[in-house]
C-alpha cells in the first residue's frame, strides 16, 4: 500500500488531551535509561502498522466517490479519477436511506437512555449500599457477561414474538435496555466517590432518592458520557438482532439494509455498497473523533470494549 | 425511580448514616435493603425478563424436542433428556464447526495479543509525538459496523480488484482468490478479526504498562540488560494479569465467532469457515430450537473451559484459588489511575 495516500488517510489530527503530552520532565523520567532516544524506527514501525490499519477505510471513503466502472477496473486505483457523488445520490433516491437512518438513530437513543438510567440506578446501590442480596445480585450480572449471545437469541426472539412485539420499534430496543456491562462500569467508577459525601447528604436530611439525583449523578457525569456513547454506538452497530425482528422495510436499521443488500441475492452495484458503507460508518467516527477520550476512559474503567 | 421516592430511610435516620455495620435484622438494615431494592428495580425487572429468564429457557429448550411449528401448540413438546447434546456431538457438521472454530481461536486470539502487545510497548516508549493520532488510528476499527467492514475487506480482498492482492504483487506474489479458497478463507477471517480487536487490547496494555515500576527497568539496565531482556524479564512477568485479562475477554468473543463469516462468506467455502455459534444460528433458522439451545449451551460450555485454562495457563503460579478473583482486580486496579 502506497504511503503516501496512507499519509493522507490519517485522522484529522486533533488537540491532544493534555494527559498523552506529558510535561518535559516527566517525560525524560519516564523513558527507561537503556534508550538514549525515542528513535526513528520505533515510529517507522508504528506509523506502518497506522497505514495497514487504517487503510481499509480511506480505500473505502476514496472508492465510494469513485464510477462505478473504475471501481470494477483491474488494477484497482487508490485515487478517483473522476469525482462523482453519483453513488449517494442514488443510494437516497433508490432506498429510503433517511428512514433507516431515523430507526437507527431512535432506536439507539432509547436504548442509551435506558442504560444510563437504569444501569447507574443498580450500579449506584452496588457500590455504595449495604444491603440483604446484595452479592448474590452482583455475582449474576457479571456471570451472564461470559454468557453467549447464541445462548439467549432463540428464547429472547420467542418472547418477543409471544409479546407480538416482532417488526415493532419495542422490539428493537426492549431487549437492550438493560445491560450487566454498563453496571459493571457505573458501580466502577460509583465506588471511587467518597463515602462522606454521601452521608454528609444524609446528615443534612436529603432523601435517598435526591442525594442520587442531586449529587451522585452530577458526579458520574463523565462516567455517564462514556457509557452513553459506548451504549449508543453498540447499538448502532448492532446488526444480528434488528435483522432477526425487522422484518419489513420501513423498521430496517442502517446496518441491516446494509447486510441485506451485501450478502442477499439482490445484488446492487458496488458503487452504492461502498456509499452505504461510509453512510454507516462515518457518523459513529466522527463521534468517535470528538470523543475519544471517553472510550479510553471506558476501557481503563472496566477493562471491556 | 418512584420505588425510590417511596422509601427514605436515610431521611428517617439522619444521626446514624455513617455507622456501616448495621447488625442484620435491624430495622434500619431492612429499610435500606427495601430502598435499594426499590433503586434496583427496574434494571432487574428487564434483566430477568430479557436475560435471566431467555438463559433458562434456552436450558429448558435444549433438553426438549422443540422446533418452530411446536409454538403454536407448546403440548407437543417432548422431553428428550439429554437426546440433543449427544445428536450435537456426533453432527459432523458441527465437529467441522468445532475445529474451524479451535483453529480461530488458537491463532487468532495469540496473533491479536502479540501484535497488541508490541504495538503497545513501542508507544510507551518513550515516543512523545502522535500517541493520540496512534491510539485513535488502531481503535478506529472496533467502533465501526461489521456490516459496513465486510463490505470494504471483500472488496480489499477480491483477486483481481482487491488492493490486498495488489499489494503481494508487489513483492512479486500472486495473493490466492481469498475468499472462495478454503484453505486461505479462515485465515483471512483471522486476519480480520485481528484487525478488530487490537484497539481495545492496546489500550489495555498500555495501562498495563504504567504499572510496570520504571525502577526495575532502570535496575535492569544498569545490570546491562537489553531491550529485548528487560522486556523478557521485567515487563513480561510484571503485566501477566493484565495479558491474562486480555486473553480472557479476546477469548470469550473469538469462541463466539460468528460475525465474520456471516457477513463476509455464509460459512463457506464448503463450510471452511463455519463457526459453531454460525451452525447454531443455521439451526435455529431451520426451525429446530430444541437442537440449536442445545448447541448454545455447548458453546457456553466452551467459553468457560477456554477461560479456566487461560486462567491456568497465565494465572499466578503461587495462588491456586486464583480463577475466580482476578477479573476484578485487573479492572479495579485500572481506575486508580
Amino acid at each position: 500500500m502506497s504511503t503516501t495516500t496512507g499519509r493522507a488517510s490519517r485522522p484529522p489530527a486533533e488537540p491532544a488531551p493534555p494527559e498523552t503530552e506529558p510535561p518535559e520532565s516527566r517525560r525524560t523520567k519516564e523513558r527507561p535509561i537503556g534508550e538514549a532516544r525515542p528513535n526513528l524506527v520505533v515510529y517507522l514501525i508504528l506509523g506502518l502498522g497506522l497505514v495497514v490499519v487504517v487503510s481499509p477505510f480511506v480505500w473505502m471513503a476514496f472508492s465510494s466517490v469513485k464510477t462505478e466502472g473504475e471501481i470494477r477496473r483491474v488494477p484497482p486505483t487508490w485515487w478517483p479519477e473522476t469525482f462523482t457523488l453519483e453513488n449517494f445520490q442514488e443510494l437516497f433516491q433508490r432506498l429510503d436511506f433517511p428512514q433507516y437512518f431515523f430507526n437507527s438513530t431512535l432506536v439507539a437513543v432509547v436504548v442509551t437512555v435506558g442504560n444510563l438510567v437504569f444501569c447507574s440506578m443498580l450500579g449506584y446501590v452496588l457500590a455504595k449500599a449495604d444491603f440483604a442480596g446484595k452479592n448474590l445480585l452482583f455475582r449474576i450480572v457479571l456471570g451472564t457477561l461470559m454468557i453467549p449471545g447464541m445462548v439467549t437469541l432463540i428464547p429472547l426472539f420467542v418472547l418477543i414474538a409471544n409479546m407480538g412485539l416482532v417488526n415493532t420499534y419495542w422490539g428493537l430496543f426492549l431487549p437492550f435496555l438493560a445491560a450487566p456491562f454498563g453496571v459493571f462500569l457505573m458501580r466502577q467508577f460509583f465506588l471511587a466517590i467518597p463515602d462522606e459525601l454521601i452521608d454528609a447528604a444524609r446528615v443534612d436530611g436529603a432523601s435517598e432518592s435526591r442525594i442520587f439525583v442531586q449529587i451522585v449523578i452530577p458526579l458520574a457525569k463523565p462516567a455517564l458520557a462514556t457509557l452513553g456513547i459506548i451504549t449508543f454506538l453498540g447499538s448502532w452497530n448492532n446488526f444480528l438482532w434488528p435483522l432477526v425482528v425487522a422484518t419489513s422495510e420501513d423498521k430496517y436499521t442502517l446496518p441491516v439494509v446494509l447486510a441485506l443488500y451485501s450478502t442477499g441475492q439482490n445484488q446492487i452495484n458496488y458503487g452504492l455498497l461502498l456509499a452505504g458503507a461510509v453512510v454507516v460508518v462515518v457518523p459513529v467516527l466522527v463521534v468517535f473523533f470528538f470523543l475519544q477520550r471517553f472510550f479510553v476512559q471506558g476501557v481503563a474503567l472496566t477493562g471491556i470494549k | 425511580m418512584t420505588s425510590g421516592t417511596t422509601v427514605r430511610p436515610g431521611a428517617q435516620t439522619p444521626g446514624r448514616a455513617g455507622s456501616y455495620e448495621l447488625r442484620k435484622h435491624s430495622p434500619l438494615y431492612r429499610r435500606r435493603t427495601r430502598a435499594a431494592w426499590g433503586f434496583a428495580l427496574p434494571f432487574v425487572l428487564l434483566f430477568a425478563a430479557f436475560t435471566v429468564g431467555p438463559v433458562l429457557m434456552s436450558l429448558v429448550m435444549a433438553v426438549t424436542d422443540l422446533r418452530s411449528r411446536d409454538l403454536r401448540n407448546p403440548l407437543a413438546v417432548e422431553f428428550v433428556g439429554l437426546d440433543n447434546f449427544v445428536a450435537v456431538l456426533q453432527d459432523p457438521l458441527f465437529r467441522k464447526a468445532a475445529a474451524n472454530t479451535a483453529y480461530f481461536v488458537l491463532v487468532g486470539v495469540p496473533l491479536a495479543l502479540a501484535i497488541s502487545l508490541a504495538i503497545a510497548v513501542l508507544m510507551n516508549s518513550g515516543i512523545t509525538r502522535f500517541r493520540t493520532i496512534f491510539r485513535v488510528g488502531y481503535y478506529m476499527p472496533v467502533v465501526t459496523s461489521i456490516v459496513a467492514v465486510a463490505v470494504v475487506w471483500r472488496f480489499l480482498l477480491h483477486p483481481d480488484l482487491g488492493m490486498v492482492n495488489q499489494a503481494l504483487g508487489w513483492v512479486g506474489i500472486e495473493g490466492p482468490n481469498w475468499l472462495e479458497s478454503t484453505t486461505w478463507a479462515m485465515p483471512a477471517m483471522i486476519a480480520m478479526a485481528v484487525w478488530r480487536s487490537i484497539g481495545t487490547l492496546i489500550i489495555i496494555f498500555l495501562a498495563g504498562l504504567q504499572g510496570v515500576p520504571t525502577s526495575l527497568h532502570e535496575a535492569a539496565a544498569l545490570d546491562g540488560a537489553g531491550a529485548w531482556q528487560r522486556f523478557r524479564h521485567v515487563t513480561l512477568p510484571t503485566m501477566r494479569p493484565t495479558i491474562l485479562f486480555g486473553a480472557v475477554i479476546t477469548g470469550i468473543g473469538y469462541v463466539q465467532f460468528f460475525e465474520e463469516p456471516f457477513v463476509m462468506t455464509q460459512g463457506g467455502p464448503l463450510n471452511s469457515t463455519l463457526s459453531v455459534a454460525f451452525h447454531t444460528y443455521n439451526q435455529f433458522g431451520f426451525g429446530n430450537y430444541g437442537y440449536a439451545a442445545a448447541m448454545s449451551y455447548v458453546l457456553f460450555v466452551a467459553v468457560v473451559v477456554l477461560a479456566l485454562v487461560q486462567f491456568r495457563l497465565l494465572g499466578e503460579r503461587d495462588t491456586p484459588r486464583k480463577p475466580r478473583r482476578t477479573l476484578r482486580p485487573v479492572a479495579s486496579k485500572e481506575i486508580g489511575r
